[in-house]
């Protein structure tokens, strides 16, 4: 109580404003608040500006054309296939990595074992699977670049090496419209697996010990167990990794830039990389703003996905 | 008692699993040791070393040769101002949300999460102008600005996360000694969150040394471009490839980042589903 009847007096007025639940929250939260509203609320709304303007990389302000810069880009057969291909990429990549990381989480939890080998070992296998999660995106991208060399591709070498194509006519992973299209969803699941398989693990480590138990006595084990018990309980944070994991590839541009720039012919065109090429390399602000608007609706609607499930994590 | 049966089980899935997901970090390895020669001859068997390899000459090329050391310290010095930065706006904020407010925290909370859904893709434009007109362009500052949007709503989101695993009753018991919250904020609850707060330095740090967009689109200046731009727009020019290189490049700031994920994984899926998914 003496401490209390101390430190009472000493402090100012500020400090004592500090004090109050009702100052003290909007106070430690505004920098943050103001920060990304600067940040990502103003330029968000400059881009919603700029796509109905004609400007150009000289300005940042032009004539208002309505939505004509919509309805060019639509207009446009590069656009349409790179909104086609972001599609296909999202949801092929994510098809991948939900089976995947589904088997790989439910396997990674079990037990591998006291003995300090057995630990050791469960410990490089994780850290092998983190690697991809771990390195930045964009060198990891420049390693497959050379994985698939048009003449030094070790994937080449192995399969003229056990004679599934010729030597004399490999397949240009990079070169051809369906290979680049295969490579680059390859990339992007390989790339999301670990994060993926995280988020899993995540959800499998919540579902308490006693549902577990219960199972056991009412007789649920194996795949009965899975399908009954594992799966519904991991379907929630399963649908939270998916959300993550389509909003990282339908947004990414470093995979696709380094991979094919979009190539062969802009066969492997995707919304965000188009975007950039149209805004930034030839200067026209207002159309890229538009193309890359064009992600808008997707990404509302995985937010939305993403509160619903994320209520429902919590009610389980 | 786990049979040896389902052990087995175990490695026979996760091995390949692993085998495949580190495969190109492994070719990243073999590459960059191997000598112009041995990588170039049609002849040589790839995944073994032929004459003149193994050798660190793509190393030394690397550091010597190239402007390698410098883009990494590029990274560093970004990336140490960016999660400063980040910690004074988002230690107060996670606390704040985690403790200090009701009904309405909860959906500002979800809100700030929500900006971290919002690309770098869909603001690269704008932002870019924004940059030149306050003459950033080619200058680390605009990084320094702009990377705040993604790392402080997702440090917020791990902060809130940790904050809520920490017991009420600690805090309280600082305060009946007569502790000021500020006070307490300090010696009380930093100190033992400090695990949780290591973990968001990692994890923003790398999502800082993983940006691309932004730094493509606001420096094209060779010297003041970071790991990620740098070595694919510099070291790749024309026909001329220095693969060797390439290869150490991309493989050197990889193994600290995972081995770091690694160690501090427990804690970062204690935040991430402690924040809002609980």
């Amino acid at each position: 109580m003496e401490a209390v009847a101390q430190a009472r007096p000493r402090g100012g007025r500020l400090r004592n404003a500090l004090e109050h639940r009702r100052f003290l929250a909007p106070a430690l939260i505004a920098p943050a608040v103001v920060f990304m509203a600067l940040l990502v609320g103003v330029p968000l709304g400059l881009a919603i500006y700029l796509s109905l303007t004609d400007a150009t990389a000289g300005s940042l302000t032009g004539h208002f054309v309505g939505l004509d810069n919509f309805t060019g880009a639509w207009d446009d057969p590069n656009f349409r296939r790179a909104l086609r291909n972001t599609v296909v990429f999202t949801l092929a990549s994510n098809a991948i990595v939900v089976l995947g990381a589904s088997v790989l989480a439910h396997f990674l939890v079990r037990d591998f074992g006291r003995h300090w080998l057995s630990r050791m070992a469960k410990w490089t296998l994780r850290f092998l699977i983190l690697l991809p999660w771990a390195a930045p995106v964009a060198l990891s991208t420049v390693g497959f670049l050379w994985i698939f060399d048009s003449l030094f591709s070790v994937v080449n070498w192995t399969l003229v090496h056990l004679h599934l194509v010729s030597r004399f006519n490999p397949p240009q992973w990079l070169g051809e419209p369906n290979k680049a299209m295969a490579a680059i969803i390859t990339v992007h699941a390989w790339r999301l697996l670990p994060f993926a398989t995280v988020i899993m693990i995540a959800g499998l480590a919540s579902i308490p010990t006693e549902v577990n138990d219960a199972a056991k006595v009412d007789g649920a084990v194996g795949l009965k167990k899975l399908w009954y018990v594992t799966l519904p309980l991991q379907l929630p944070i399963a649908t939270i990794a998916v959300l993550f994991g389509i909003i990282f590839t339908a947004t990414d541009m470093a995979v696709g830039y380094i991979l094919t720039r979009g190539g062969p012919f802009n066969s492997t065109q995707t919304l965000p990389l188009w975007a950039f090429q149209t805004g930034i390399q030839s200067g026209s602000l207002g159309p890229g703003a538009a193309i890359a608007l064009y992600l808008l609706p997707v990404l509302a609607a995985v937010s939305v996905l993403m509160l619903l499930f994320a209520r429902k994590v919590e009610v389980t | 008692m786990v049979s040896t049966r389902s052990k087995l089980a175990n490695y026979l899935v996760v091995g390949p699993f692993a085998i495949v997901l580190a495969f190109p970090f492994y070719w990243m390895l073999m590459t960059a040791l191997k000598s112009q020669g041995d990588l170039y001859s049609p002849q040589n068997v790839p995944f073994k070393f032929n004459a003149g390899s193994p050798t660190l000459d793509n190393v030394t090329f690397l550091f010597t040769d190239t402007q390698y050391l410098r883009w990494l310290g590029n990274t560093a010095l970004v990336g140490v101002v960016v999660v400063l930065f980040t910690l004074i706006v988002s230690l107060p904020a996670g606390y704040a949300l985690a403790r200090l407010s009701g009904r309405w925290g909860r959906s500002l909370g979800v809100g700030i999460f929500l900006t971290y859904l919002v690309p770098p893709t869909l603001l690269f434009l704008p932002l870019s102008r924004v940059i030149s007109e306050l003459g950033l362009q080619d200058r680390l500052g605009s990084l320094m600005l702009v990377y705040p949007s993604f790392t402080i709503p997702f440090s917020t989101w791990l902060l809130m996360g940790f904050f809520k695993t920490i017991p009420q009753e600690l805090e309280d018991a600082a305060m009946i000694d007569g502790a000021s919250r500020l006070r307490t904020l300090r010696s009380v609850v930093f100190p033992i969150s400090l695990p949780g707060i290591l973990t968001v330095v990692i994890f923003s740090f790398s999502l800082v040394a993983n940006e691309f967009v932004y730094a493509v689109s606001f420096i094209s200046h060779s010297s003041s471009k970071t790991i990620s731009t740098g070595i694919y727009t510099e070291l790749i020019r024309g026909d001329v490839f220095y693969w060797g290189a390439l290869m150490a490049a991309t493989l050197i700031p990889s193994i600290p980042l995972a081995l770091l994920y690694n160690a501090f994984l427990d804690r970062f899926i204690q935040g991430f589903t402690g924040g809002a998914f609980r």
